[in-house]
């Protein structure tokens, strides 16, 4: 099985090194992905960059291109991470008569033990900056790198941190299986709502710009970037959500009592 | 030997360095045994090819795509003329973020999947498990039909 294995993989790196010989330069600002074809008219990036800040009044064009000229595409994506903790909660979670205990419990309070005082204080003043610096990602995505889902992941590692340094206990305590399953539906509720509200308003699915008479703006472009924003808060609910789901779920064989 | 290095690696070393990453992680996947090693070769292939799709965005001499932004009176925005050549593409950058997303979450149901297949046959190694398979086939029919909830 290795040989061939090695074969196959010798064969497909030749023919795959063989195919970047082609390529153009690397770095080149006229290479058709980033100037398109000529004569072809102007290159999707080329418009990107120069129109987004008229269209939407956000300087981060990446945050802009998936959060409104692909918002579609965004929803699905979130619609995906929240079918992957379904997934993962229908095929591990189990409830009804719970199975023989392999693992004792293991004692969760910071102060009884004294292995746990470094981890412990380390983690109680890491935490809460963790967090916020989670919500100025969120918050910031139209000015620096940023934006849902990595805000989102953020917050969710937090919690995974602090899952990690006490018992899966204390903190489902803290973040219930109750409390996560349903701000990971809020999330998407969240993003879908703000584009069937647009639909209300007979217009198209996600077309921003008539929140306008709801959010009382100068422009419709504010309003696009408003409504950006509250689409991102939608997607960093769902990704907080699942990151934990998953860690719990995972790390507990769906029992949801004894963590790593 | 250097005529060969000059001339052929280095120009586009980067997408040597890509593509042996992506047969790193394709070798893991046929060769290895245990299930999770496989997982984590399925990982190293996915990100090969999310750096490969980045460093095709990549301009020279230019900074991310970000436009810069002046805000108040006396900058108004009609009159800037924003270069594309000073920024890089925004286009992969966009699609490799949706594509780690998706594979995260693949590699959590992945996970799952093989956290099953432990309490079913008590191995993750590949071999173990078809042997036991053959062995008993009703264990396929019973596993497939359990229910946990």
């Amino acid at each position: 099985m290795k040989c061939f294995a090695l074969f196959a993989v010798f064969i497909t790196g030749g023919l795959l090194l063989f195919g970047t010989a082609d390529f153009p330069e690397q770095g080149d600002p006229h290479s058709p992905p980033n100037a398109g074809i000529p004569g072809d008219g102007v290159s999707i990036s080329h418009y990107y960059l120069t129109q987004t800040e008229k269209d939407t009044h956000v300087p981060n064009v990446v945050t802009a291109v998936l959060a409104d000229y692909r918002g579609y595409d965004t929803l699905f994506e979130t619609v995906v991470i929240f079918a992957a903790g379904m997934a993962i909660f229908a095929i591990l979670r189990v409830s009804g008569e719970p199975r023989k205990r392999h693992r004792p419990i293991t004692d969760s309070s910071i102060n009884g033990d004294h292995r746990r005082i470094i981890i412990g204080t380390t983690c109680r003043l890491l935490i809460p900056v963790i967090q916020l610096f989670a919500l100025y990602v969120v918050a910031h995505g139209h000015h620096s790198p940023g934006g849902g889902f990595q805000g989102g992941v953020i917050l969710g590692a937090s919690f995974i941190l602090f899952a990690l340094a006490n018992n899966l206990t204390a903190a489902l305590q803290r973040f219930s299986e109750k409390t996560f399953m349903n701000l990971a539906c809020l999330g998407i509720l969240i993003y879908a709502g703000f584009g069937i509200f647009c639909q209300f308003l007979e217009h198209n699915f996600l077309d921003y710009g008539v929140l306008q008479k709801i959010f009382h703006t100068a422009d419709p472009q504010m309003a696009r970037s408003h409504s950006m924003l509250g689409v991102e808060i939608g997607v960093a609910f769902t990704v907080t959500a699942i990151m934990f789901a998953i860690y719990a779920n995972l790390s507990s064989k769906g029992e949801l009592d004894n963590g790593l | 030997m250097s005529d060969f290095f000059l001339n052929i690696i280095r120009p586009d070393f980067n997408f040597w360095i890509y593509v042996i990453l992506m047969m790193i992680g394709l070798w893991a996947v046929i060769a290895k045994r245990n299930l999770i090693k496989k997982l984590i070769g399925l990982s190293i292939f996915q990100t090969a090819i999310i750096l490969f799709y980045v460093s095709l965005g990549v301009k020279e001499g230019a900074t991310i795509p970000i436009v810069e932004h002046h805000s108040g009176p006396g900058h108004p925005l009609e009159e800037r003329t924003i270069d594309p050549e000073k920024y890089a593409n925004p286009v992969p950058h966009v699609l490799m973020l949706t594509a780690i997303v998706v594979g995260v979450s693949t590699l959590g149901v992945a996970l799952a999947v093989a956290q099953s297949l432990f309490n079913d046959f008590g191995t993750l190694e590949e071999d173990e498990i078809l042997a036991r398979l053959k062995m008993d086939p009703e264990l396929n029919r019973r596993s497939n039909s359990s229910t946990h909830v």
